[in-house]
């Protein structure tokens, strides 16, 4: 049924396409859909373009497994739009005609910005393709049985036929019914949370039964580890230090396994865990079996004790019910981590093992973002919110929607419409996150699986339409993307900077090849990438967006001395500056797979350092520059 | 080069009072996000603490940002709406946003 569903959606989303496509015969009409849509559709499409892959995906993902936290981002993400409405909406909509860069430069008429703008445009797009590519890759690998390269590849393709046939038109209506869809179908999932209820052994409404992880008592003399009940033998032991945790090597009856070393209170206990073994002639193994279709990673996730109790079923709660007894300090949940090592026959391993945390420790931050840590984790945790914050009102595929209407108070009233329509949605992030923390339904592989799995433990129907959904999700925010991108290098730098003179018909021409080398960039990007929370790649995209895009923005709008070689230099500071923070961050190295410890940058959010230098710069070459600049005349903020 | 918008609209004479209440607006916005990661940096615990309905202050203060942009915006609107009826001479219209 998901796979139905799934190709009667993309088949409606090609046809739509072309039946666009066939309509659009101006650079207008592929670039900013000839400013005609409606400001109630265009609301609704910023919230398909802004409910990507990381706020469906990601962001519920995030919750399931590491709390409040996950949350932070739904905060950060949506408290943006305020700098979109308040500052940027109109404005941008008065100065610009198709692209971020024709705003900016609107009073200047400099190549200096159009070069610069258009590379900070390319750059943050990419920057922000990267995760929905690998959302792309999660989503389709479930759900049609494929590797996940062929998923990113069969989504990359998808996309640049669709950006390459109507552009913006097609994307502004595929939006549209997405984000609509989005909304509507979250609701439903949280209203089906809230009457499944609580329960300490979840069974996914008896499709899937609990299973109960064994526990086992153990001593410890000498340094030597032994098993109280007999018939167990301890074959080795594993430090991993990267995650300050201990596993031993079991077995019993011919079966061995790792179990996680608990030291609590003076004693010593050991947990079942799940493990994926890749030996060293490449076979894979799960949980000591071979792996396949049927010996697959077991379910994970429930609540141990609720409210002090250890064996509740309670079958129907309220929102508020739901939050509250999840932050409750005597509400203990089971989470899962995980930790790797090469074993001693080079056999790479991945334990998943259970931990536990207390409701008033998960509903509040702490997990992820040290807010109690070290002045530099406190740093890292202001600089992602100021990133979010900031970053909204300076995504190029955010900006250029303000094309799409007719007027300056159109954009307005579609921001608020989006305010409405993503506010709400991000509040339902929350229940969906902890629905999927709680109910055994978390792949303890794969954080980003949260939502389309909790879907599947209801029914395959709301499973099949929500993984539809979340394709859309990916389809729709890719096109924005490789529209905006697109537009920079056909619009920005072929046509402006460049000066190539070139026709309607050749403007379209030169969209599409962007559209393509853009897209074919964003599948390869995709790929390297996987495995990483696209959450936390969407916040580094964020980052890099408003600190190349959003001083530049302001200071145009709001400081009358503001130089072109001023907003030049902001530019050029803003992207380099973060994306080499970024570069050498922990946590990039982790993903280089060097180690973390050794990045020379100490934090992996790198807002706070590259948004208030891009400023600084904006503000000392401007006014250095005073002398013969120059404004086109006739162009009023 | 062409500068003009891809569709072309009309001066608009509530664009000074407009991004003026705006740049208010979302310096008060600020303040308000502020407080919640001073208080998430300076005492997270008290994040902990049952602020109403059983819900403790972070999931509290957290939605309450969300709803307060959402607040915040209609009231936006409704002050744009105004002021543009006024400077065309004409009433504003009722409902919608």
């Amino acid at each position: 049924m998901a796979i139905t569903a799934f190709l009667i959606f993309v088949a409606f989303v090609l046809g739509l396409s072309f039946y666009l496509g066939y309509r659009t015969r101006t650079s207008s009409g592929y670039y900013a859909a000839g400013g005609r849509i409606h400001w109630s559709v265009n609301g609704i499409a910023f919230a398909g373009d802004y409910l990507s892959a990381a706020s469906f995906l990601g962001i519920c993902g995030m919750i399931a497994t590491l709390g409040y936290d996950g949350f932070l981002y739904s905060v950060g993400f949506l408290a943006g739009w305020i700098v979109a409405l308040f500052v940027v909406a109109e404005p941008m909509k008065r100065l610009g005609k198709y692209t971020f860069t024709d705003a900016v430069d609107a009073k200047f008429n400099s190549r200096g910005i159009k070069l610069a703008a258009a590379v900070s445009t390319l750059v943050v797009s990419i920057c922000y393709l990267i995760p929905q590519m690998v959302g792309a890759g999660v989503l389709v690998e479930p759900l049609l049985g494929i590797a996940h390269h062929w998923g990113v590849i069969m989504v990359g393709a998808i996309v640049i036929t669709i950006v390459a046939t109507a552009g913006m038109a097609s994307t502004t209506y595929v939006q549209f019914i997405k984000g609509g869809m989005l909304i509507v179908f979250s609701t439903i999932m949280v209203i089906a949370i809230c009457a499944r209820g609580f329960s300490t052994k979840p069974d996914q409404g008896g499709q899937v039964p609990f299973y109960e992880y064994a526990t086992l008592a153990a001593t410890e003399a000498d340094g030597r580890l032994a098993v109280a009940e007999p018939g167990w033998e301890v074959i080795e032991t594993q430090e991993v230090k990267a995650a300050g945790v201990s596993f031993a090597k079991l077995s019993r009856e011919g079966r061995v396994g790792w179990w996680l070393i608990s030291r609590a209170e003076g004693r010593v206990a050991l947990k079942e865990t799940q493990s994926v073994v890749v030996l060293s002639n490449g076979t894979k193994q799960i949980n000591g079996a071979p792996a396949s279709a049927e010996n697959t990673l077991r379910q994970v996730g429930n609540i141990e004790r609720l409210r002090g109790k250890t064996d509740p079923v309670q079958e129907s709660i309220s929102p508020t019910e739901l939050l509250a007894a999840m932050s409750d300090k005597d509400t203990v949940v089971r989470r899962w981590k995980d930790a790797s090592f090469t074993d001693k026959d080079g056999a790479k391993t991945t334990l998943y093992f259970p931990v536990t945390t207390a409701g008033n420790i998960l509903m509040r931050p702490g997990l992820k973002f040290k807010v109690q840590g070290t002045p530099l984790e406190k740093l890292d945790f202001v600089s992602l919110m100021l990133a979010l914050f900031l970053g909204t009102a300076a995504l190029p595929h955010i900006l250029i929607r303000y094309y799409t209407v007719p007027s300056p108070a159109s954009a307005r009233k579609s921001t608020i419409v989006a305010i409405f329509a993503i506010g709400f949605f991000y509040i339902l992030t929350l229940f969906m996150g902890l629905g999927a923390m709680i109910n055994s339904v978390m792949n303890p592989a794969d954080s980003n699986m949260a939502a389309p799995l909790l879907a599947r433990s209801f029914n395959s129907l709301l499973f099949a339409v929500i993984s539809a959904i979340a394709f859309s999700t990916v389809l729709g925010t890719v096109a924005g993307l490789i529209v905006a991108a697109s537009g920079a290098v056909a619009h920005d730098f072929c046509d402006r900077f460049l000066r190539i003179r070139m026709d309607d018909r050749r403007k379209i021409r030169a969209g599409k090849l962007s559209a393509f080398a853009v897209g074919t960039l964003a599948i390869v990007l995709g790929i390297s990438f996987k495995g990483m929370n696209v959450s936390f790649l969407v916040g580094l995209a964020f980052a890099v967006a408003a600190s190349a895009n959003l001083p530049a923005i302001l200071m145009l709008l709001f400081w009358k001395r503001t130089t072109a070689k001023g907003i030049t230099a902001s530019i050029v500071t803003g992207v380099v500056l973060s994306l080499g923070l970024i570069l050498f961050s922990p946590d990039m190295y982790k993903q280089f797979g060097w180690d973390p410890t050794t990045a020379p940058i100490p934090f992996s959010n790198p807002g706070i350092a590259s948004i208030p230098m891009s400023f600084i710069v904006l503000v000392v070459v401007s006014l250095l520059t005073q002398k013969g600049s120059t404004r086109v005349a006739g162009h009023p903020v | 080069m062409l500068h003009e918008p891809a569709s072309q609209s009309g001066r608009d004479p509530a664009a000074e009072y407009k991004a003026r209440l705006g740049l208010w607006m979302f310096l008060f916005y600020c303040l308000v996000y502020a407080g919640f990661v001073v208080i998430n940096l300076a005492d997270p615990k008290l994040m902990e603490a049952t602020v109403v309905w059983d819900l403790n202050l972070a999931v509290v203060y957290g939605m309450g940002l969300i709803l307060f942009a959402v607040i915040l915006a209609v009231l936006y609107d409704l002050a744009c709406r105004r002021r543009e009826a006024a400077l065309a001479g004409e009433p504003a219209k009722k409902g919608g946003i």
